[in-house]
């Protein structure tokens, strides 16, 4: 299997690094000083392939803290909020859609 | 109930002890995720979108009470309070940290379950039908020979990395009940003209990208000789099955590639081979195997008790009794199914405090048993005809008894894209609205027996391509659209159902079943003309032209 390093990395717009941590399996971000962040707000943005090519890297070497990062796109607003930028990576960051049987 | 021995406790206990040391090793760094990947999916760990996922297996969906409980425990105490009944006679747990894994596992193996061979490549958990050793007119419990296959395969060297995943389904009844026609294996147990028992053997069934019916590959199967079959089928499996490709790595592609008499022609050879050998199952070993399922001591009672005349006149009650009471092996006895699917709940699901109290019900009205079943509710598989009143009222009490078993509204669904790393569309809200829009119960029952399943991706967890009607959740820019198939079946006449057209979107999916149900009322040649036979008849076309001829 292709390493997520070795694959061709094409962004269209603003960008991060998400995982999951390790320990408790929650949804994390690559943040700006070389660790992660359970706050999208307080993610690394990248905006080139090869941004996001050195946030990947740097990502992928810490396998203790965090498993299987990935780019995914984000929105940023013109006032800096950080949205997801697919469904997808909404419910990640948002939980799911439905009521849960037990309320979190 | 089968009773495990001390074998089975120490396997099941060293593998939690086991499993603490490489969650240990990966927490501290010195296992990396590539390595502990194969590890955790041996022992049932998932990672989905927002967390871990620990998928728990059932075997031949028999639980007992004090099992439920622990999964109840395990449910209060490490994930979120709730559990997800699957369509292969597991629980998962969503929210579960890995950290917490080793001793969630070793409470459930207190009580003698695990999480062996509900992931990995190799033989998953074995099911049957849920009725089994209740059903009326069934040849033999098939648990019996479920049980052989699961001590058989479990931690099989040769089996345990196959190719792909290996799915085997036994039934013993005329309606099948575990849907063995979209297995990689189907068992029909049944005997031949001299009385001898044995099994119809199916091979290649599956759904996912490519669906597959099961064909016959032999009529007829010895029960002395049905784990050297098994293991003949395994190992051309095994040696042929594609491992350069995932998306045609299971045994339907083999078998579709081959086709059936190469196929089957392979397997004869191998097992002409080895068919003498120690895996003959001499008649002692299925007797002691027999010996360890401990039946109810039933008691003769009236089949027409008072209690339950009585109780007839409420017509809540009456119209609960006829759609989810069916017949039970013995007189003054019937099988309840308990309703996972309420009116606007995600299908599937139950609360821990639910899961309690159906424990302490099966205590009190089933002999402590419970059964799993793949349509995703539960059954009490022995409850006495004059109890059927009380039990009632409790479980309405739960809501637990929402009449709609084999309704329009008794929708099987994957988690969908609300919990699932692999979907592409969400499932359970689509179930949800789809309840809502025919929470009617006499309008449900006018329409009759409809199922619907919706799977969120095309791995078809939701068994999309069996439903009568079929919902797949699909991406298309960014956006959610469903393609629905129409006349596919699970059971004995299984068939894959028939795509109508281009994908809806998210919003107008319920209404799109609407137009559909409307269609049939209008179409179907009398009332007991159930959908798929309407389709059958008439074919997709009169169904696609209402859905398409306003989109």
């Amino acid at each position: 299997m292709t390493s997520p390093l070795q694959q061709k990395i094409k962004i269209t717009g603003p960008s991060v690094v998400t995982a999951n941590r390790t320990w408790d399996g929650i949804v994390i971000y690559r943040d700006t000083q070389q660790g992660w962040t359970d706050e999208l707000a307080d993610a690394a943005i990248v905006r080139t392939a090869d941004e996001a090519r050195a946030l990947l890297a740097e990502s992928t070497a810490d396998d203790v803290d965090a498993i299987g990062p990935y780019i995914a796109p984000v929105i940023v607003r013109d006032d800096g909020a950080i949205e997801p930028g697919n469904l997808r990576e909404r419910i990640r960051r948002q939980g799911v859609t439905i009521d849960l049987p037990i309320p979190a | 109930m089968y009773a495990y021995d001390e074998i089975d406790r120490t396997l099941v206990n060293e593998r939690v002890s086991e499993f603490r040391d490489q969650v240990k090793r990966r927490l501290s760094g010195e296992l990396t995720e590539d390595e502990f990947k194969m590890l955790r999916l041996m022992n049932g760990v998932y990672l989905q979108l927002h967390a871990y996922m620990l998928r728990v297996a059932i075997p031949y969906g028999t639980l007992s009470a004090p099992q439920l409980r622990k999964m109840a425990h395990v449910a209060r105490r490490y994930d979120r309070g709730y559990g997800h009944f699957t369509t292969r006679q597991n629980i998962q747990f969503n929210w579960i940290k890995l950290a917490d894994l080793p001793d969630a596992l070793e409470d459930l193996a207190s009580v003698g379950i695990h999480a062996m061979q509900t992931s990995g490549n190799c033989v998953r958990n074995v099911t049957t039908d849920q009725w089994a050793g209740v059903a009326p007119g069934e040849v033999e419990d098939p648990r019996i020979w479920a049980e052989l296959l699961r001590q058989y395969s479990t931690m099989h060297p040769e089996f345990t990395y196959l190719p792909r995943k290996f799915k085997i389904a036994i039934t013993a009844s005329d309606h099948d009940r575990a849907a063995i026609k979209v297995h990689d294996i189907g068992l029909r147990l049944l005997k031949n003209a001299s009385g001898e028992t044995g099994f119809e053997v199916l091979v290649g069934g599956g759904l996912g990208r490519t669906p597959f019916i099961g064909k016959v590959i032999k009529p007829f199967v010895a029960g002395r000789d049905i784990l050297s079959y098994v293991e003949s089928i395994l190992r051309v499996y095994n040696q042929y099955g594609r491992r350069d490709n995932i998306y045609k790595a299971r045994i339907k592609i083999l078998v579709h590639e081959l086709g059936i008499e190469k196929f089957s022609a392979e397997v004869e050879e191998e097992w002409q081979a080895m068919r003498d050998s120690a895996l003959q199952l001499d008649d002692e070993i299925v007797a002691d195997i027999r010996s360890r399922f401990q039946y109810p001591g039933y008691q003769t009672l009236s089949d027409t008790p008072d209690e339950l005349t009585a109780a007839s006149a409420d017509p809540q009650f009456e119209r609960w009794l006829n759609n989810s009471v069916a017949k039970h092996q013995k007189p003054g006895y019937a099988i309840v199914t308990l309703s996972l699917k309420p009116i606007g709940g995600p299908p599937g699901d139950a609360t821990a405090d639910q899961m309690d109290a159906i424990a302490d019900l099966a205590d009190k009205y089933s002999f402590g048993e419970i059964r799993v079943g793949h349509e995703q509710n539960l059954a009490l598989p022995n409850v006495a005809k004059r109890d059927l009143p009380a039990l009632w009222q409790r479980l309405d009490e739960l809501g637990l008894a929402t009449p709609n078993v084999n309704l329009i509204t008794d929708i099987i669904a994957c988690p969908g894209l609300d919990y699932c790393s692999l979907a592409n569309a969400r499932a359970i809200p689509i179930a949800q609205e789809l309840t809502r829009r025919f929470a009617n119960h006499e309008l449900a029952e006018m329409i009759g027996r409809l199922h619907i399943n919706i799977s969120g991706c095309i791995n078809a967890c939701g068994h999309h391509h069996v439903g009568h009607i079929g919902i797949l959740g699909v991406e298309k820019n960014n956006a959610e659209f469903y393609q629905i198939t129409i006349g596919g079946r699970a059971d004995e006449g299984a068939v894959v159902g028939t795509l109508i057209g281009p994908a809806v979107p998210y919003d107008d999916v319920a209404n799109v079943i609407e137009d559909i149900v409307e269609s049939y009322l209008a179409l179907r040649a009398r009332p007991d003309e159930l959908f798929y036979q309407t389709v059958e008849r008439l074919g997709v076309e009169p169904f696609k032209e209402r859905v398409y001829a306003t989109r």
